[in-house]
């Protein structure tokens, strides 16, 4: 039962996430080279994220796949009441889907952070936050990773 | 192999309350992830940063649980919002044992 | 192949929709330089446009793409439009100086009418004009960029021959790509001469992402206060050697860009200008994304458009390449805004427009250490060289021709710049080749390559031109191809663009696990060895007498 419960929220996600995102960028031809999915459930308790709140911003295309500059911020007033809790940074198309995840107390006055990442392929990058109420957002970016060299 | 220097940059150090303080830190390391080979064809064994951490005072401020997937020397930038004086500390944990540390006296007026 | 049948089926279709007037006559309009000059000034500011010189100080032919095509959103939209369809869009009469000067039909008849195009000395004419009738004081000069590289003498002085040449036409500001493949510290050296900004609001150092450029110069000019915003080439680390500029990060970088327009705005800006090389489909794209943009002064794909394209408030403006055309914008600026526009792109015709003395004079001097190994003779040809156009042109068909035949190769690849002067039917020049070939990276390299490898390399291109999102656009066009047929659906996803890939020597399927003996130039990558392009082609000039290339006959082109 447990299973079954499990890849039925997986799959829900994943609709939503298709839904929600004009690029379908989600579920691409680039996706399910790993456990993503089930890594973000894992993380989420089964709960289905919501699109927003949460803004990852990362290059169209790398220039150096491995350090892809990557910028995350969440709208929350980082109050002791109202702030947030973790974000979970994933990559669909790496060899193991986890790459970061940060922690911020209210005394960070802001819920950024900025880092650098390795990404083997072209492939999605999530990034997943917990709210002080218990509630998951989401933002999704396609990262192309090229062979390059022939523009101009 | 030496312990790596940390390199920080805060947007400032002398603030009034209620302001936002940008931290930027940069530090030497190769991010070994465990799935690469050497020369002999042998795996070269996991040695990351894992954990990056930022206390006030000794209170946590932000904390980065970090995978292989973050790129070598990492960059990690963040936030904090003292809200009186007091020391900013910077902790890097590596899977080797090493705790690298860092501080920052930041003054509130 | 069928490409020569879908050729006259589009040719048959246009000719039974072109009225007949749209004939081409061979005789010569009558032209005056004041009549190429002339507009009807609007307002008092005048934005004078150069863009994509590629370091050609004397004029020049360079015949406009065939194909060019458009996908997604901006399929059949300008620049988009080629050849008969584009002098239709804008009533250009065919034949006509100003149809030779924008589009490819009866180029070579044309080019022999009307001579060719650009020239610096030319374009000190026609700036000195433009400054005469508005007022040097009312016209800011701005350089959209690659002007430092592509000819040989730009290669042998390092950029220096045309940062001195182009000082003496006073820009205002400039923005650069190919000037990076002079390396970082060469780009500095350069930029520190300059005594004008060098502007890239899209370039960060790699260890803290500190601006490495200015993003924005401030100027007062026709009492209005105008901010330019540049932007540098988003992809020069992908599309060029990213080990020649290793500290410096780019990107389109949208976000900053928006928070630039609204600084220059709060810092008084009645006028913002984005002096870009994005190329035109991420100019276009940007200007619906960026509110508070007046005016985008965009380079890089090369588009030589009559008008500026309008996106909401935003005026695009893309005023061609190789030195045959200057932009002028005028601007009416009244109560701190934009009232009204007028805009004429001059074809400099060098036959047409005098030249200005001293820069003749000055361009002498420097050319004259190296004009008898330029004007050497090296070949001959039968057929025009152009290389401009999204698939092969006749000039790529003599270097890889060149490469297969020098490097014992069975397929060749070249890149597919945008750059590089075409050459009419009769003697070819070491010049001539110098201006398809000289960069920094020329090295002719022979390896092998599954046809596997094959496969995702052209994937890998094609998606870079056609991806229907022009953020994930490189702006060159396809990768030119010697020894290998293929077909392209341009219409496809990325991994599904091409197929039919066949080895012309044999006939045969290419085979993904077979290897290939594969010699190509212009390599990314650090350490790539072999002799330069220009001796492989000056090589085969002379070992193979008269060339009389077609152009892309092995390339089947579908979903356009």
């Amino acid at each position: 039962m447990h299973v079954d419960l499990t890849r039925r929220q997986a799959l829900a996600v994943a609709g939503a996430a298709v839904a929600m995102l004009s690029t379908g960028a989600f579920v691409g031809p680039a996706s399910a080279a790993n456990d993503a999915r089930d890594q973000l459930l894992a993380f989420t308790g089964g709960v289905e994220p919501q699109m927003g709140r949460v803004a990852l911003d990362m290059p169209e295309i790398a220039e150096n796949g491995n350090a892809v500059p990557m910028n995350v911020i969440v709208d929350s007033p980082m109050t002791d009441e109202d702030h947030v809790r973790r974000l979970m940074i994933l990559a669909d198309g790496n060899p193991s889907p986890a790459v970061a995840t940060f922690h911020f107390s209210p005394l960070a006055g802001v819920a950024q952070a900025n880092t650098r990442i390795r990404l083997g392929g072209t492939q999605n990058v999530l990034a997943v936050a917990e709210m002080s109420d218990g509630s998951f957002f989401m933002d999704v970016r396609e990262v192309k990773v090229t062979i390059g060299g022939c523009g101009g | 192999m030496s312990t790596p220097r940390p390199r920080i940059r805060l947007s400032a150090t002398d603030i009034s309350a209620g302001e936002v303080i940008d931290v930027r830190t940069l530090i030497s390391h190769t991010m070994e992830t465990g799935n690469r080979r050497d020369g002999d064809g042998n795996l070269v064994p996991r040695n990351i940063i894992h954990t990056f951490r930022a206390e006030y005072d000794g209170e946590v401020v932000f904390e980065a649980a970090m995978e292989p997937a973050i790129s070598a020397n990492p960059y990690m930038q963040f936030n904090v919002a003292p809200r009186r004086s007091g020391t900013l500390r910077l902790i890097w944990l590596t899977d080797d044992g090493l705790e690298i540390t860092a501080e920052e006296a930041i003054t509130v007026s | 192949m069928t490409t020569r049948r879908d050729f006259l089926q589009r040719t048959a279709a246009l000719s039974a929709v072109l009225p007949m007037g749209w004939r081409p006559a061979f005789g010569k309009e009558a032209l005056s330089q004041q009549g190429l000059l002339d507009m009807p000034p609007v307002g008092r500011l005048t934005l004078i446009h150069l863009s994509d010189i590629h370091a050609q100080l004397r004029p020049i032919h360079f015949r406009e793409p065939s194909w060019n095509l458009g996908v997604g959103e901006v399929r059949g939209l300008v620049p988009h439009l080629t050849g008969h369809d584009l002098l239709a869009r804008y009533g250009i009469a065919a034949g006509s100086a100003l149809a030779h000067a924008l589009a490819y039909p009866d180029f070579t008849d044309l080019a022999r009418s009307y001579g060719p195009m650009g020239g610096l000395d030319r374009i000190a004419t026609v700036i000195a004009a433009i400054r005469a009738e508005r007022g040097a004081g009312n016209c800011l000069l701005l350089d959209s960029g690659d002007s430092w590289q592509n000819s040989y003498t730009a290669l042998e002085t390092a950029g220096q021959d045309m940062v001195a040449l182009l000082a003496r036409l006073s820009p205002d500001a400039m923005v650069g790509h190919w000037e990076f493949t002079l390396g970082q510290r060469r780009v500095e050296e350069l930029v520190a001469q300059l005594g004008f900004p060098f502007l890239a609001q899209n370039i960060r150092d790699t260890a803290w992402g500190d601006p490495v450029f200015d993003g924005t110069a401030h100027f007062e000019r026709a009492g209005t206060r105008i901010a330019v915003i540049g932007q540098a080439f988003p992809y020069t680390p992908i599309a060029n050697p990213r080990w020649m500029v290793p500290d410096w990060s780019f990107g389109i970088r949208e976000g900053e860009l928006r928070a630039s327009v609204e600084a220059a705005r709060s810092a008084g800006a009645e006028v913002v200008v984005v002096l870009s090389h994005n190329g035109f489909d991420v100019d276009r794209k940007l200007a619906g994304r960026v509110a508070g943009i007046d005016v985008i002064l965009t380079g890089h794909t090369h588009d030589a458009l009559p008008e500026p394209v309008q996106v909401g408030r935003t005026l695009v403006v893309a005023s061609g390449s190789h030195g045959k055309f200057v932009g002028r914008l005028d601007l009416d600026v009244r109560n701190g805004e934009v009232q009204g526009w007028g805009f004429r792109l001059i074809p400099v015709f060098s036959d047409v427009i005098s030249p200005e003395p001293e820069m003749s004079a000055a361009i002498a001097e420097m050319r004259a250490p190296h004009e008898v190994h330029l004007r050497r003779v090296v070949g001959e040809t039968d057929t025009l060289l152009y290389r401009r156009g999204n698939f092969n042109g006749t000039f790529d068909d003599v270097i890889c021709d060149a490469m297969l035949s020098q490097r014992d190769a069975e397929i060749a690849l070249s890149p597919g710049f945008r750059w590089g002067a075409s050459v009419l039917p009769g003697e070819i020049t070491a010049e001539d080749v110098y201006n398809a070939t000289a960069m920094t990276y020329p090295e002719c390299y022979r390896m092998t390559m599954t046809g596997a490898r094959l496969h995702e390399v052209l994937e890998d291109v094609a998606d870079n031109l056609f991806n229907p999102d022009p953020y994930f656009q490189q702006g060159g066009d396809m990768v030119r191809v010697g020894g290998l047929g293929f077909s392209i659906d341009v219409g496809a996803a990325m991994g599904r663009r091409i197929s039919d890939m066949t080895l012309l020597r044999t006939g045969e399927a290419i085979e993904s696990g077979r290897d290939y003996a594969v010699a190509g130039w212009a390599s990314v990558n650090a350490g790539t060895t072999g002799p330069p392009i220009w001796d492989v082609v000056f090589d085969h000039l002379r070992d193979h007498g008269p060339v009389a290339p077609g152009g892309g006959s092995h390339v089947r082109v579908t979903g356009a």
